[in-house]
């Protein structure tokens, strides 16, 4: 049993258009033994758009979600790169100058929190990072029960966990741009290198510019294809909307049969502990998940 | 000294073949470049290997290049880095993989035409002061903190290596591109301009423009001056849509004051609002469409029915607007005191300039280090002193 307790912050988008997102993380969870607190009164990151608009305003509400989750003595785990992103971006502000600190923190008072810089045992880490750093690709291995043997998964990291590099953490964790593969590996699938596994799925910009999102993710879904893998895997909900609800719409731009399936992290770890795809909510995806399940039911020749 | 090997895309038009790799050993200092490395290779092995470089020192930008598929300059990555990257995975004597910088055509090996795509950009955003009236007899003078604002933008050598990383150039080559925006925002910026509100006007009505960036990251890192090029492109959307009220033909003004409204609302995400609200907002419960909103929520219906079908969207508060759940307690009422609170302050906190605080030292490593301590030679790796 891990002893892993910690404050959870879902996110928007995995309770919104990914509702299978946030289903799946709270029944891998349990099966893993990891606790999740879920912080039920913190906000939207505001995924790099209200920074667009007010950078304070930005540091502000996620310095309340950074406080609430302190508030619980625990630390803090996000399912969504773009949450990280967008935290981390915000947490590098407010750590950087305690004259600032002290002004976002005027903001939170009257709510009864603060945001402390280095309080000992915060941290705000994606659900990658927690399975690789702090419970552990052993462990992980030790409660896989149906190995995806034969699956070829392409990861898809998504921008915000892995860049800018200054604010990622690579110096005390310089192989965070590669979890994803070991996570593939050690749930017994098969790693697909692709061109587009670090590239950016399109969709903060598809209700500005549809060509250019619906472009990039029709390029990476085909580079895929034509690298043989059966699903892409990732650990972000906005890229799954591009790469997945948008599939149809970016095989009409690119002019390109797609179908390929693309997995939430939790989804595919789901699956190595045992869990159907129905549980994990598979069936709410656009693009078909049916070649997944035949091939992990042995129906597909490898 | 140690071996190295460099894995180069070679390509030379006269002799009338396509692109070819070729890999050359080096036997080269760790602590020297890549760019060294080429040099080498270049002197001692095969003349015709062609590089344009200049400075070696990170500051005339000539030798940008991809390095193990990392935009960036020749001559400020170590060799022994590059060697490290290029074997992470494996860690067994992969090559140091070297090609030309990506989004514009090679003329000749690492040499690119940096011409027509890079400094026609460039061109495209008026890279020159446009102040009002006639100049001033003496200079122009403004308070120095006026400018310390522009100085990131300032500090870009022109190399390219944004340009070659952009993932938005890369499926749209008539994206402005990050170059050209962050000299963009150097005008826009700079007090002595009178044409800002022009510029961005231009830059946001634009398709191309300031809406087309993707957020991805890549040109923040691969700038060897840390003039971070997205953080400029955001200034721009920021003072664009804010400052100036520019409310643009690609909804990107939209899609960001509803996102921003709809948290002060909601505290998480309505979807469904925000793509209403990003093509037509309301106003005074009057929907007002920009003129892409119809083709735009025409366009994200059948995305829409399918989410339907699969049981996605199949909820009230996903289908329809403002349904969507506030937060729980007086939560919301709180993360609203937070908006009116940075709403009146907007502070903007650029760590390029501000520089992360000095952190007041413990007690103890204060101290003076003893004599015998501070005379201590660092033991030699070679076992030589």
């Amino acid at each position: 049993m891990s002893d892993l307790k910690l404050a959870y912050w879902p996110g928007c988008v995995s309770r919104g258009f990914t509702p299978e997102l946030h289903g799946s993380m709270a029944q891998v969870a349990e099966r893993l033994g990891i606790e999740l607190v879920t912080l039920d009164r913190a906000n939207c990151c505001g995924a790099g758009v209200i920074a667009e608009h007010n950078t304070e305003l930005a540091d502000t509400l996620n310095a309340r979600t950074f406080a609430l989750a302190q508030s619980t003595g625990l630390a803090m785990m996000n399912i969504c790169s773009t949450c990280q992103g967008a935290q981390s971006e915000c947490q590098q502000r407010l750590d950087a100058d305690s004259a600032y600190r002290a002004h976002i923190n005027e903001a939170l008072a009257e709510e009864g929190l603060e945001y402390a810089k280095d309080k000992p045992g915060f941290e705000n880490k994606n659900f990658l990072w927690v399975l690789v750093e702090d419970y552990g690709l052993d462990q992980l291995k030790a409660k896989v029960t149906r190995p995806v043997a034969g699956l070829r998964v392409g990861p898809f990291y998504g921008c915000y966990i892995i860049r800018p590099r200054h604010r990622i953490g690579y110096e005390d964790h310089p192989e965070r741009d590669l979890y994803l593969e070991r996570v593939i590996e050690t749930l017994g699938g098969e790693v697909v290198e692709y061109d587009g596994a670090r590239k950016c799925c399109g969709f903060p910009v598809i209700t500005m510019n549809r060509e250019t999102s619906l472009r990039q993710a029709g390029t990476h879904i085909g580079d895929a294809l034509d690298a043989g893998a059966d699903c892409l895997v990732t650990p972000c909900p906005l890229c799954h909307l591009n790469l997945d609800m948008q599939q149809p719409e970016a095989e009409k731009i690119t002019g390109r049969e797609l179908g390929l399936a693309v997995l939430h992290l939790p989804q595919l770890v789901g699956l190595a502990l045992g869990f159907e795809p129905a549980d994990l909510g598979m069936g709410k995806h656009i693009a078909s998940t049916e070649w997944v399940e035949a091939r992990l039911a042995g129906g597909v020749p490898v | 000294m140690p071996d190295y090997t460099l894995k180069v895309r070679r390509y030379q038009p006269e002799s009338g073949e396509g692109a070819y790799w070729q890999e050359f050993k080096v036997d080269l200092d760790p602590d020297l470049s890549v760019l060294d490395g080429l040099l080498q290779v270049r002197d001692r092995e095969d003349g015709s290997l062609v590089v344009r470089c200049s400075c070696r020192a990170a500051i005339c930008g000539s030798c940008g290049m991809k390095i193990n598929g990392r935009s960036t300059l020749g001559c400020k990555t170590q060799i022994a880095e590059a060697h490290e990257q290029a074997n992470r995975r494996n860690g067994g004597t992969e090559p140091i993989v070297v090609e030309p910088m990506a989004n514009m055509p090679v003329i000749k090996d690492l040499v690119t035409d940096m011409e027509s795509t890079h400094w026609t950009k460039i061109r495209r955003v008026t890279p020159w002061l446009l102040p009002e009236g006639d100049p001033p007899e003496r200079e122009y003078v403004v308070p120095p903190e006026s400018m310390i604002d522009i100085t990131q933008s300032m500090a870009c050598i022109q190399c390219g290596a944004c340009v070659s990383s952009c993932l938005s150039l890369e499926v749209d080559p008539e994206f402005i591109g990050p170059a050209a925006l962050a000299k963009a925002y150097r005008f826009v910026g700079d007090p002595r301009d009178a044409e800002a509100r022009g510029r961005l006007y231009d830059l946001a009505q634009d398709p191309h423009g300031i809406y087309d960036c993707t957020h991805c990251f890549s040109c923040v890192d691969a700038c060897p001056k840390d003039v971070a090029p997205m953080d400029q492109i955001m200034r721009l959307r920021r003072i664009a849509g804010d400052d100036h009220d520019i409310d643009d033909v690609n909804n990107g003004r939209r899609h960001e004051s509803a996102f921003t409204k709809i948290i002060e609302k909601k505290g998480t995400l309505d979807e469904s609002l925000l793509l209403q609200e990003s093509y037509a907002q309301g106003v005074k419960g009057k929907l007002i469409p920009t003129p892409g909103a119809i083709k735009g929520l025409v366009g994200s219906l059948p995305t829409a029915v399918r989410g339907l079908r699969t049981g996605k969207m199949r909820s009230l508060a996903k289908l329809i607007p403002g349904v969507h759940e506030k937060l729980p307690g007086d939560a919301q009422e709180h993360v609203q005191r937070i908006y009116t609170h940075a709403e009146e302050h907007r502070e903007e906190l650029n760590l390029y300039i501000s520089g992360e605080e000095e952190l007041e030292p413990e007690p103890d490593e204060a101290e003076t280090p003893t004599p015998e301590a501070a005379i201590e030679p660092e033991p030699d790796e070679e076992g030589g002193r």
